[in-house]
């Protein structure tokens, strides 16, 4: 953590020469803490100094990266245990599992499967970015590579869950260039499964029996130079696991203790295989709670549209709503003659309104009114939607420029309807329906 | 150097309350952790499933919601099927046919119902108004003298009508008044303060600090209800240490994923699977929360969330 003063002081040389613009070797470590000055500014700081400073001021949690080229993926960094202290910055990712076990068809029932569900939601790609490939106790060598690589064509960073180091080797061969995790590490093979992870120069996952092993066992491959890891806090159950989970990313944030500031992964088809509904129910869980690879038995679109925009709320800046520019927007080949429909510009409501307006194929004026980047009833709530600011807007930029006089609102704010009658003369107010999944059939029924 | 582990203790616990009478009465709060965290302090009370119901009857409801109660042609009778369904602890009845801006009924027909639906089941009763604040401080108060003796929450009660509602259900008629709040941590604490100022005993409020479905600005929920389990526990902030109760299936039925037909949207899948999902998804984030009871509609959903929450406690 942060040093103080005092701490930073007696790493200096203490010569005083005043090099760095400070009167006193002191003066410079207090601003040195203070944030004001970095240490790389003294120029006489030995190399012993700078390696114990980098390590006592580095981040809590390290940041992971696995993967290549546009699958790369970054995991853990985070700095704090609850969003709003500030924000959680790298997003839980989800993983699909094979395994050895399985026969043939089901593998190749899942790989076809797992590519189905992909597509955009206010800009993020939804899909399943990894693929977990597990090694059962009875699998062979051959066995296993080849089904690490009938999964490598799916293009998708994979996770290989073996222990066996012999077997472990033979599948990197096949996909080490990919930058797999090699999931596999526990208190009885960990130093050959760390030779066969840097020699791959893969991230090597950890796991241990309970907290205290996973614990030494961490310790003992940062003692031999690898802290390219991940921690496995799978446990016997899912009791076992949540606490796992949360006591590691709470030591590492809140404690201060290194050894455990690395990302997580949870394995649900371990602790509720068959179950598909509790595994959905668990992946929630997991990604309010420190998830940072879930791995799951399957991603079909039941679980992807849930999971993925409790995600994608999750894991978005306190500070920053998302926002889209005020102004008119013509759909489906509208002109000025088009029938306008109105709402607000808060990036979620407009993702799914303009979705549901182009799916309708009617031609219109969408106008986004400047509502603060609240949702319908929250800028109404706020007096940032009303039947003042949304006249206003329109007299300035939709009346010069539109020759339609149709307007349709949103139904959950069709208590606007008299008052935009009476301050937009000449408009006829339509009030549409409460949810945008309505505005196909509602759009279709007003045409004709 | 083994682990060390520090576990989290506060001096501080969610008040518990307890909902209905005797041998089905149910009771909620009691924890000194954040959610599910067995391993600073044993949990008190694994947080409860409500199942929903309306005046509306089964027209609006899924088909897979639907489906469970085939057969059931008067409200006694979908009551007692609600009150059957397995992993559900009580049974909430929304008056959402209330609302002026809707189907209007009256406060009379209204009251009618909620006795047909108490008188139907023994087990505990939760009544959520209309919505509309003007009608429900007309509508709830007279929910509230019905069920004398029940010991039920009446929920909605909002900064516009707190005085009607409050009055009538924390003080005249003896209920548990369940105070509605908009995502904001200090909103919830000002409800509970004015409740408690006209003279509610504050463990006899739970609270509903807003809801959301995931995806649909729920990261205000998260955060609103991590905030105020942080201040009860940790500040010992006793106006907001009640337990926090949230409907969930009244938002996630409504939204695109859960009512899109397959028809609609092939590449989708089955609507049954994707209602569920929505409602089991939020049930278990909201819990992660800090929720210490949630509402829920679907069969599926409850058997799954109950089975989450004993697999957690
Ligand atoms: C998240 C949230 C907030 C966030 C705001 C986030 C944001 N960017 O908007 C915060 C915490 C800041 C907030 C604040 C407030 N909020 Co607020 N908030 C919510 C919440 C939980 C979700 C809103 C949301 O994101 N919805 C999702 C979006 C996509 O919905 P939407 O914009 O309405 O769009 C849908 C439809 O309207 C329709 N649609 C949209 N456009 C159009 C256009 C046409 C033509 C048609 C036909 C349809 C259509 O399609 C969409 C999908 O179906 C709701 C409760 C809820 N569960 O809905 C309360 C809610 C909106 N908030 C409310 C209130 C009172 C407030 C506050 C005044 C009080 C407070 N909490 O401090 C403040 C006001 C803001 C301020 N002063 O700054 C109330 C409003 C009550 C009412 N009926 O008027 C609500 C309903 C909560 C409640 N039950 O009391 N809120
Ligand atoms: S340059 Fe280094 S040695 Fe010289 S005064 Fe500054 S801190 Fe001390």
């Amino acid at each position: 953590m942060a040093l103080n003063g005092i701490q930073i002081f007696k790493l200096t040389p203490k010569k005083n020469c005043k090099e760095c613009g400070c009167p006193t070797c002191m003066a410079f470590s207090m601003k040195v803490a203070q944030g004001a000055m970095k240490i790389e500014q003294c120029p006489h700081m030995s190399e012993d100094a700078l390696a114990s400073l980098s390590e006592a001021t580095a981040p809590p949690m390290k940041t992971i990266k696995i993967g290549t080229g546009a699958e790369e993926l970054t995991l853990g960094g985070e700095t704090v245990l609850f969003r709003h202290e500030k924000t959680f910055v790298n997003k839980s990712r989800y993983a699909v599992e094979l395994c050895t076990c399985m026969d043939d068809a089901a593998v190749d029932a899942k790989l076809a499967e797992i590519p189905k569900v992909d597509y955009d939601r206010i800009g993020e790609r939804m899909y399943a970015e990894l693929v977990y490939v597990n090694c059962d106790a009875e699998a062979t060598a051959d066995k296993y590579t080849a089904l690490v690589q009938k999964a490598a064509a799916l293009g998708r960073t994979m996770i290989l869950g073996c222990s066996d180091p012999e077997i472990a080797k033979a599948a990197l061969e096949v996909c080490k260039d990919n930058k797999p995790v090699l999931n596999g590490a526990n208190a009885s093979n960990y130093e050959a499964m760390n030779a066969v992870a840097t020699a791959a120069g893969v991230v090597l996952g950890v796991s241990g029996k309970d907290l205290n092993e996973l614990y030494d066992t961490t310790a003992a491959l940062e003692k031999l130079g690898n802290k390219n890891l991940v921690l496995d806090v799978t446990g016997a159950d899912v009791k076992e696991t949540f606490g796992n989970a949360v006591q590691v990313r709470r030591a590492a944030l809140k404690d201060q203790d290194r050894t455990f500031g690395y990302p997580s992964i949870v394995n649900l088809a371990k602790i509720a295989g068959g179950d598909y509904h509790l595994q959905a129910a668990l992946a929630a869980v997991f990604t309010m709670k420190y998830g940072s690879i879930i791995v799951m038995e399957r991603m079909t679109y039941a679980e992807a549209l849930p999971l993925y925009g409790l995600r994608q709320n999750v894991f978005t800046d306190p500070q920053k709503p998302m926002r889209v520019e005020p102004g008119i927007y013509p759909m489906n080949g509208a002109d000025e003659n088009s029938l306008v429909v109105t709402t607000v510009d808060f990036a979620l409501t407009y993702f799914l309104v303009s979705g549901e307006l182009e799916r309708s194929g009617v031609p219109l004026n969408l106008v986004i009114n400047d509502a603060g980047g609240l949702s319908v009833l929250t800028s109404w709530a706020a007096g940032k939607f009303s039947g003042n600011s949304i006249s206003a807007f329109f007299k300035e930029n939709v009346e010069p420029k539109v020759k339609s006089r149709r307007l349709v609102i949103p139904g959950k704010v069709a208590v606007l309807k008299g008052d935009l009658e009476a301050k937009l003369p000449g408009w006829e107010i339509i009030v549409g329906p409460r949810e945008a999944v309505q505005l196909v059939k509602f759009l279709k029924d007003l045409d004709a | 150097m083994p682990f060390n582990q520090k576990p989290q203790k506060f001096n501080a616990k969610i008040n518990t309350v307890t909902v209905g009478t005797g041998d089905k009465a149910v009771t909620i709060g009691g924890n000194s952790t954040f959610p599910f965290y067995t391993f600073d302090a044993p949990t008190e009370n694994s947080p409860k499933i409500g199942v929903e119901i309306t005046d509306m009857g089964l027209d609006d409801f899924a088909p897979g919601i639907k489906a469970y109660y085939e057969g059931c042609t008067t409200m006694a009778e979908i009551a007692q099927k609600a009150a059957a369904m397995e992993g559900g602890d009580f049974v909430v009845l929304n008056l959402e046919g209330g609302d002026p801006n809707g189907v209007n009924k009256s406060t009379e027909e209204l009251i009618a119902i909620v006795k047909e639906v108490a008188d139907a089941i023994d087990c505990p009763l939760v009544v959520e108004g209309c919505k509309n604040v003007e009608k429900d401080a007309e509508l709830l108060p007279k929910v509230a003298e019905a069920l004398q003796g029940r010991n039920v929450i009446v929920m909605s009660e909002k900064e516009e009508n707190y005085k009607a509602i409050g009055a009538a259900a924390g003080l005249a008629y003896n209920q548990i008044v369940g105070a509605e709040s908009a995502d904001d941590i200090n909103l919830a604490k000002q409800l509970n303060v004015v409740t408690t100022q006209l003279g509610v005993d504050a463990k006899k409020i739970v609270m509903n600090v807003g809801t959301a479905t995931v995806g649909y600005g729920y990261e205000y929920v998260v955060s609103t209800m991590d905030r105020i389990k942080g201040a009860a526990l940790s500040q010992n902030d006793n106006m907001l240490q009640m337990p926090i109760i949230t409907p969930v299936s009244s938002e996630t039925w409504g939204v695109k994923e859960s009512v899109a037909t397959e028809e609609d949207m092939p590449e989708w899948g089955s609507e049954d699977e994707r209602g569920i999902d929505m409602e089991v998804m939020t049930a278990a984030a909201d819990l992660a929360a800090g929720s210490d009871a949630v509402i829920l509609r679907h069969p599926e959903s409850v058997k799954t969330i109950a089975k989450m929450i004993k697999a957690l406690v």
